[in-house]
């Protein structure tokens, strides 16, 4: 805190409001915000979607869109008043001056030029180079971000890189010129946990090398931790605290900030811990399963590889020949399930989770291998007769995206109405309507909402949807995709109590597919970890999150972001340590 | 986007409007939002009032020929004046409105249906049937678009049947392809994924799922079509082809009409072909509106 009074900020917004228009008349986003970036400093902003802290940032950069509009305040850079600066001046600091990391790489680089084209316009656009010499000095800036064999990858085209590379060829564009200020603006969300730390230890050892100032804008409270000097917290357009990291985990002053910070799961005990008190409730009675010895689902040597497109020429060219092995999404993996036991189903993306997922709730066929429910191959039924099963209303799936998932057409009501009507026999309107509404009070849905669209309701509420739908036909098995992926810190603690509390009411077995293993932590029993289509380490969560015996396991737990002052649930930050 | 009440409020007061109710406040919504949608909106009710009740409102018989009134520029007793012989355009104007509302509304719809379901079909399955219709559409439109409707008007006989079956044939490949490019966006949606795990067959999740909400791209093509439909109709019967003489008819009207224009008779082919372009200018200006009725993420 002292430095600042030494070295004049180099951002300083006082007193910044923002307006959009819409439909229903001006909406304010951003409100009287104070805040302050000196040199070499990273500040973190840290809130929940709509909290203004994206319309904050691009405020600074002057990218609003066009319904929006600096109402009031000042912004100033470096001594220049960026507040009513001409497109001109902006579009020459843009780039040069202040540089901005987008959220999604992939769409924030031109799909049909190479990427080293790419990064040789900026330099070219700021006058930092002739044309002769762009092309070594976009390669040197590649090399700068780590790609290997920069000179081969200058060629390349973003749709033949990861997500993670290309975040780093974003990462050289925006650093190209060397500018004074860095903003990054939900950098790693979407990538994966490996790739998040790769990506985050990148720009903080580039900015700290260039003296760069960087403002982090993340809903990851422990991401900012890690990496951040002081974090300002923004709740519905204010800064409701602003602290450096140390104090802020210490001893949050506002009562939203320990809310906050409560609802991350990293310090949690239990799955209770994530809610403020006053939402705590006690658990349901829980239902005793069965006390059978068998298993609810064994799934054994499961396949699914995907064959390559082969054209005519390329068939009468292998004819007589055995066909090529395509790509094994799945490579032979066995795992069961008890009854009223939740199963963790670990990895990053691209593992194969997802392609299992599909395979046992029959959405997809699988090349080889058995799926047993309840002694019964489900395997022999091919997934495009399941519907017809009586199986089916047996095996439900909450959705990643829940408003994906939620047809744009069809209200609440009709949605989870929909499983009902064609799965339980149930008929006539008001039975139909009854059963839903008392669904939607299981999920703590508020039944005024049940005649709206998706699209007008919040993503928390559509999540709710999404699971009233999922339980509707009292599913033995539920497979929850990664169902609070695309959710609020705040409104995924809810979600994951209202999923444990649901498991224990109604004695559901659960398989839930998530990368993160903090989640997986409070929820599971068991844990099963996933690499590149094989297990790699199957065991109860506590053992693998506390003593994990693959390395790639040890790395998972790794990466987590972990920012240092935040008291950690002691087994899985012992790992970490290690 | 705070949801963090986790005890439901069960108290809530319960409002359920009637879909009528809701969709008629759609309606006005949309109708109020832009005026040049309820400028088209009206237009359209006008040519439909016509289409109805013209025959019924016109002053004189549209066959009627006088011949002592031949060729009379408009007045007050015939205010698109007469034709050569002596019948009163305005009313062969008004009257030819519910014929080429017919042609043109038939067409558009057979059109509409079959390549819906063609192309739904191939977006949805793909396999051969995907192929073997695209490589059946691009036959298609390898055609001058025209003249294979003259083609097939002149080969299977000169009847308002064949109008509408060569209208629907050459319109079809537009409906095909944006249906196709719709469906299998969405084939692998979340909500198609969902409808499967509730049990809905292909076919249900195909027609009940997938194409009502294919409906705002194609209400677009829908309304785009239409003018160009009642184009293609008029033009079959401009060149002789089609709809005969002496019915009314604004294609054979603008074409006779046409041998008068350098003896300095304009009013034959104007008038009719005034009401032409109006009714290709009212489509044209309803395609917004068509797809803001019928997207649900314009509905508040």
């Amino acid at each position: 805190m002292t430095s600042q009074l030494h070295n004049p900020p180099l951002l300083h917004v006082r007193n910044l409001q923002v307006e959009f228009a819409t439909r229903k008349g001006p909406v304010t986003a951003v409100r009287s915000v104070n805040l302050q970036v000196a040199k070499g400093e990273t500040l973190g902003i840290v809130g929940e979607s709509g909290s203004g802290k994206s319309v904050t940032s691009y405020a600074v950069m002057r990218i609003l869109d066009r319904a929006g509009r600096i109402v009031s305040g000042d912004i100033e850079f470096s001594g220049m008043k960026l507040h009513d600066a001409g497109e001109a001046t902006m579009s020459d600091l843009r780039g040069r001056e202040i540089s901005m990391i987008f959220q999604n790489p992939r769409a924030a680089l031109n799909p049909i030029r190479p990427i080293g084209k790419q990064i040789e316009d900026v330099l070219i656009r700021h006058a930092q180079t002739s044309r002769d010499h762009a092309k070594a000095r976009a390669i040197e800036a590649l090399e700068r971000v780590r790609i290997r064999d920069a000179a081969k990858r200058y060629h390349a085209y973003p749709f033949e890189l990861s997500g993670g590379m290309c975040q780093r060829v974003v990462i050289a564009i925006a650093l190209a010129c060397k500018p004074q200020l860095l903003i990054a603006d939900e950098p790693t969300t979407g990538l994966d946990v490996t790739t998040q730390k790769a990506v985050m230890e990148l720009v903080r050892d580039l900015t700290r090398s260039q003296g760069m100032a960087t403002l982090l804008i993340t809903h990851d409270l422990g991401l900012a931790g890690e990496y951040c000097d002081r974090i300002v917290v923004m709740e519905q357009g204010e800064v409701v605290e602003q602290q450096d990291t140390c104090g802020l985990f210490t001893a949050p002053a506002h009562e939203y900030t320990r809310r906050l910070i409560r609802s991350t799961p990293h310090a949690a005990q239990n799955i209770r811990d994530l809610l403020p008190d006053e939402l705590r409730l006690p658990p349901p009675p829980a239902v005793e399963p069965a006390a059978t010895d068998e298993p609810l689902l064994v799934v054994t040597d499961l396949v699914k590889a995907f064959d390559p497109p082969v054209g005519l020429l390329q068939r009468l060219k292998n004819r007589g020949r055995k066909p090529e092995q395509g790509v094994r999404a799945v490579d032979g993996i066995s795992f069961s399930i008890a009854r009223g036991e939740s199963v963790g189903l670990v990895g990053e993306s691209g593992c194969g989770k997802s392609t299992t997922s599909a395979m046992v709730m029959r959405l997809l066929d699988a090349t080889s291998g058995s799926i047993r429910f309840k002694g019964q191959e489900l395997t022999e039924v091919p997934a495009g007769e399941f519907a017809r099963s009586p199986l089916r209303r047996e095996l439900q799936m909450v959705f990643q995206d829940p408003h994906e998932s939620l047809n744009p057409r069809s209200t609440a009501a009709q949605s989870i109405a929909d499983p009902l009507l064609r799965l339980t026999g149930l008929r006539g309107g008001n039975v139909i309507r009854e059963r839903v509404e008392q669904l939607a009070a299981q999920v703590g849905l508020p039944l005024d909402l049940l005649d709206r669209l998706p699209h007008q309701l919040s993503g928390g509420q559509k999540a709710r949807v999404g699971i009233a739908r999922a339980i509707s036909t009292k599913p033995e098995l539920l497979i929850l995709d990664e169902p609070t992926a695309a959710l609020d810190v705040s409104v995924q603690a809810v979600v994951l109590n209202l999923l444990a509390d649901l498991k224990a009411e109604f004695g559901m077995s659960y398989l839930f597919v998530s990368h993160d293993l903090e989640v997986v932590r409070l929820l599971c029993d068991r844990v099963i970890v996933m690499r590149a289509g094989s297990v790699v380490e199957e065991g109860p969560t506590a053992q693998i999150l506390s003593a994990p015996s693959a390395a790639y396991t040890r790395e998972l737990l790794a990466a987590i972001p972990r920012p240092a002052h935040l008291p950690h649930h002691a087994a899985t930050a012992k790992v970490a340590l290690a | 986007m705070t949801d963090t009440t986790y005890t439901p409020e069960l108290s809530a007061p319960v409002n359920r409007r009637s879909a009528w109710s809701r969709g008629f406040a759609h309606f006005r919504y949309v109708m109020t939002s832009n005026p040049v949608t309820f400028l088209a909106f009206v237009l359209l009710a006008g040519m439909i009032v016509v289409a109805l009740f013209g025959p019924s409102l016109v002053p004189y018989d549209p066959l009627a020929t006088l011949s002592d009134k031949a060729l009379k520029p408009p007045s007050r007793e015939h205010w698109f004046g007469t034709d050569q012989l002596g019948r009163d355009v305005f009313s062969r104007v008004v009257v030819a409105t519910r014929l080429d509302l017919l042609i043109s509304v038939s067409a558009v719809a057979l059109s509409f249906v079959c390549g819906a379901a063609m192309g739904a079909c191939a977006g949805y399955w793909g396999g051969w049937f995907d192929k073997l219709s695209g490589r059946f559409l691009d036959t298609i439109m390898a055609f001058p678009l025209f003249v294979l409707a003259m083609g097939i008007v002149a080969a299977a006989g000169n009847t308002i049947q064949n109008i509408v079956i060569a209208t629907a044939i050459i319109n079809l490949p537009f409906y095909a392809r944006v249906a196709r490019a719709e469906v299998s966006i969405r084939r692998n949606a979340g909500y198609v994924q969902a409808a499967r795990l509730s049990g809905n067959s292909e076919f249900r999740i195909l027609l009940l799922k997938i194409l009502p909400n294919t409906l705002p791209p194609m209400m677009v093509q829908l309304s785009l079509n239409m003018g160009w439909a009642i184009l293609n109709a008029a033009g079959l019967s401009f060149i002789g082809l089609g709809v005969r003489a002496p019915t009314a008819e604004w294609g054979i009207m603008v074409a006779e009409g046409a041998n008068f224009i350098i003896s300095g008779e304009w009013w034959m082919a104007l008038f009719p072909g005034a009401a032409l372009m109006l009714a290709v200018f009212t489509f044209n200006l309803l395609g917004d509106g068509l797809r803001d009725l019928v997207d649900p993420q314009r509905r508040t």
